[in-house]
């Protein structure tokens, strides 16, 4: 793990330490208490699809489609919720349980249709996309019961002094997920087995390891991370949005590869797919406060991902 | 020390109307090293399938392993019984370390298992040390080399307490002391009681290794041999079938014209001071191991990694090949070491390898390709070449590794070369088939093309070439005629008595 740091997480670390200070300095608003939360808030769906895309590409595999599952899961809970009531702990059960049924379904069609997972999950990104459409006609939700709508900090309290304090969901089921993807890939045969596959996939086959099930649950995994994350983003925004998620699949997999996950498989860490996210938004912010005009801001982010890549690739070259 | 480990009566195999196996009846000792050979499509590797449980044998097949009968074996129960291969690629885990490679084995268990670090650095640190190897455990496995690799496929057999060890063609990508000290390895596991069954076509090797010799031919077994009762000669005559007599090549060629010429030619790091000239219709050796600079001047010559220093002369003529698309348009072909990476397309029809190089000449009018034109080609290099396939429109992974070569060499000819460089052309390729390309070099050689063989292997170099230059880290050390030494003694030579490590 040491051994890590001293390359290339490392690398990120001063990067975006670089990046902090130059933003504090430079403008005024950056780095204060309210922006950085705010970032954070932002950020932590973001983050989380992140964690699921980095066991995805580990595992040798891509998905393109978690979007549409997201926002899937956000109108079937939406409705579920509205029509039904209930409460926070059953919007994520079933947001998560249809993240879940939906990554499988891409499990299955990539193992029994050998077919590239890249192919599959645009095409199953256009088949859950389109169904939603078909079926919403494209409505947006609002009308959220109250219950929900509060519900977007916990340990909330109002100090003596009168000033509101409150952590906001969000952030803490982003940390909940980077702790519990960072277990299952460092601490259970099952996150070690599927290093092992995007290392040598025939190579795992003949070790005896059960192939449809490490692929069932990579898909399921990051199903249903985009699934309760999905709730998580309705808290923040008060809306379901057809095109709130979807088209920022490769922002995802552009942070958790800047996090020096590796699109060939078996690379990756919890920590650098963290650091990846971060950079990513701090970029982001930071050229907003700055007032940056946001037609350089993806040119900007394109090339911080060449440099990322480029350095990935000139250190393991090093290596060899 | 008498007792069998593993006793096989009547095992056949068919695919379709095709007879694998012919009831086969195989045993080997506790405790020994068995090689078994035989030529590619001999049944070897049905024979190791059924062992490790992958195929199932044809019913009335018998397998008694510790005195327990069986009709077949699953995987599972191969493993369970403490078999173990290590498969030619080594199947083992780039992006993992060692330790956790040496581990793998044990995360097969089901349910949801936590991982102990612990216990997998001292199982692995432990196996290490049974095995007398040097590796480190923390280090990626993808950092480390062919040989090192193939070490910790050992060592994760051994961690599992495999009894029987199978290794299929384990030495075919190691340079000579890489074998040696593979075959140390060997040597230790059988002082601790681990057989081993060592599946191979390299005739030397068998006869240094081995104990016993099963031969298959044709899904027949020819016979069990003790290695004191066979030789080299004899061994090559069980697997074949045929004799076949080797030659030196004795004409002189310094006469001649000279084609290429070298001189002084240098790359920092790589190679120095190369010097020499290949004339029409000579068959050069350059004689060296893997690491002796041989590949990386044989890019040169090919315009693929330009040389700091130096000149080299075609036909008289200085050249400067920016490419190797200009050494191609100067008559120069390349034979590469690893067919299968950078010789040919495998996915890819026999009919589009044979003729990759030639597509321009083979357009029509309307800057298509002539379909009847590429047909004729292909024919052509087939007969030639006596290429067996049932059709030219199949993959060319579906061919032998002595057929794939000839694809390899076929689309060189093609391009009508002056200059042939080959590297390392007969590995993998069995006894027949490395025959029939020795003899198309000599026709080629007739047809006064020029070409350089680049090999380890002594035979090979002895028998085939007009001279012999011996490359040693990077220089030319010594040159002389094929009837300037034996066997032995190019053996010495080219090993070069250790200076190597």
């Amino acid at each position: 793990m040491s051994k890590m740091f001293k390359k290339f997480e490392f690398f990120l670390f001063l990067v975006i330490v670089a990046l902090i200070v130059f933003f504090a300095f430079s403008t005024e608003n950056f780095f204060t208490w309210e922006n950085l939360l705010d970032l954070l808030i932002s950020y932590s769906f973001l983050g989380i699809m992140a964690a699921g895309m980095l066991v995805v590409l580990i595992s040798g595999g891509i998905d393109l489609s978690f979007t549409a599952i997201a926002t899937v899961a956000q109108y079937i809970m939406a409705i579920t919720i509205i029509d039904y009531s209930g409460n926070l702990f059953s919007a994520f059960l079933v947001a998560g349980i249809i993240g879940i049924v939906l990554g499988g379904t891409n499990a299955f069609l990539i193992y029994y249709l050998k077919a590239p997972a890249m192919i599959i999950t645009i095409a199953t990104l256009n088949l859950f996309y389109g169904f939603t459409i078909f079926i919403t006609r494209g409505k947006w939700i609002y009308n959220f019961p109250d219950w929900f709508n509060q519900s977007h900090n916990v340990f909330s309290f109002t100090a003596a002094d009168g000033t509101y304090y409150g952590i906001p969901l969000p952030v803490i089921l982003l940390v909940l997920v980077f702790i519990l993807t960072y277990i299952i890939l460092n601490y259970t045969m099952l996150g070690r087995k599927i290093f092992a596959m995007g290392g040598n996939i025939e190579a795992a086959r003949r070790a005896g390891f059960n192939i449809l099930g490490l692929t069932i649950f990579v898909y399921s995994y990051i199903g249903f991370l985009s699934g309760i994350g999905s709730v998580g983003q309705v808290l923040i925004l008060h809306s379901v949005q057809p095109n709130a998620i979807v088209g920022r699949e490769l922002e995802v997999i552009a942070a958790t590869v800047l996090g020096g996950a590796s699109l060939a498989g078996g690379a990756g860490s919890v920590l650098g797919t963290a650091m990846g996210v971060a950079l990513l938004a701090i970029v982001w912010n930071g050229l907003i406060i700055m007032g940056v005009s946001s037609y350089w801001h993806k040119l900007i982010i394109g090339l911080i991902i060449i440099c990322s890549v480029g350095i990935n690739a000139y250190n393991r070259k090093r290596k060899a | 020390m008498n007792e069998e480990i593993l006793t096989m009566h009547n095992i056949s195999k068919n695919y379709g109307g095709v007879h694998a196996l012919k009831s086969v009846d195989f045993s080997i000792k506790k405790g020994e090293v068995h090689c078994l050979v035989g030529e590619n499509g001999s049944g070897k590797s049905t024979l190791i399938k059924i062992i490790s449980g992958v195929v199932r044998p044809e019913k009335g097949a018998e397998i008694i392993i510790n005195h327990q009968r069986e009709n077949y074996l699953t995987p599972i129960k191969s493993i369970q019984k403490g078999i173990q291969v290590i498969y030619q690629d080594l199947s083992v885990f780039p992006n993992l370390t060692v330790g956790e490679n040496i581990f793998v084995n044990y995360y097969t268990k089901g349910g949801i298992q936590w991982v102990d670090w612990k216990n997998i650095k001292n199982v692995a640190r432990e196996t290490i040390k049974k095995v007398k190897v040097n590796l480190d455990f923390n280090e990626t496995v993808g950092l480390l080399s062919i040989a090192d690799r193939q070490l910790v496929a050992i060592c994760r057999a051994i961690a599992t307490n495999a009894q029987l060890i199978i290794m299929d063609e384990p030495t075919s990508s190691l340079a000579r002391h890489e074998i040696d000290a593979l075959f140390s390895v060997i040597q230790q596991l059988r002082s601790a009681g681990i057989t081993v069954l060592f599946v191979s076509h390299k005739l030397d090797e068998v006869m240094e290794i081995s104990e016993r010799v099963t031969v298959l031919r044709d899904g027949s077994k020819v016979g069990l041999f003790k290695r004191t009762e066979i030789d080299d000669k004899k061994l090559s005559y069980l697997m074949t079938g045929k004799e076949f007599v080797q030659k030196k090549l004795s004409e002189k060629v310094e006469n001649r014209k000279a084609l290429l010429e070298v001189k002084n030619l240098s790359k920092k790091n790589e190679y120095k001071d190369i010097n020499f000239k290949l004339h029409q219709g000579e068959i050069l050796g350059i004689a060296g191991m893997i690491g002796s600079g041989r590949t990386e001047l044989a890019f040169s010559l090919f315009g693929m990694n330009p040389p700091n220093y130096g000149q080299i002369l075609l036909e008289g003529k200085q050249v400067h090949f920016k490419s190797n698309e200009s050494a191609i348009e100067a008559g120069i072909g390349y034979v590469p070491e690893d067919r299968i990476e950078q010789g040919l397309i495998m996915e890819q029809t026999i009919k589009n390898n044979t003729t990759v190089t030639i597509f321009e000449k083979l357009l029509n009018h309307l800057k298509m390709i002539d379909q009847k034109k590429q047909q004729s080609t292909v024919q052509h290099w087939i007969n030639t070449l006596s290429i067996r396939t049932s059709s030219i429109e199949n993959p060319v992974k579906t061919l032998s590794g002595g057929n794939q070569q000839k694809i390899v060499l076929s689309k060189w000819l093609a391009t009508n070369p002056k200059i042939l460089i080959l590297d390392s052309p007969t590995v993998g390729v069995d006894i027949a088939a490395k025959n029939s390309l020795y003899q198309i070099m000599r026709e080629l050689s007739q047809r006064n093309i020029g070409i350089i063989l680049i090999s380890d292997e002594v035979p090979e170099i002895l028998y085939n070439c007009h001279y012999i230059l011996l490359m040693r880290k990077g220089r030319i050390v010594e040159t002389f005629q094929p009837e300037e030494v034996t066997e032995k003694e190019l053996n010495d030579k080219i090993i070069g008595d250790g200076q190597d490590e």
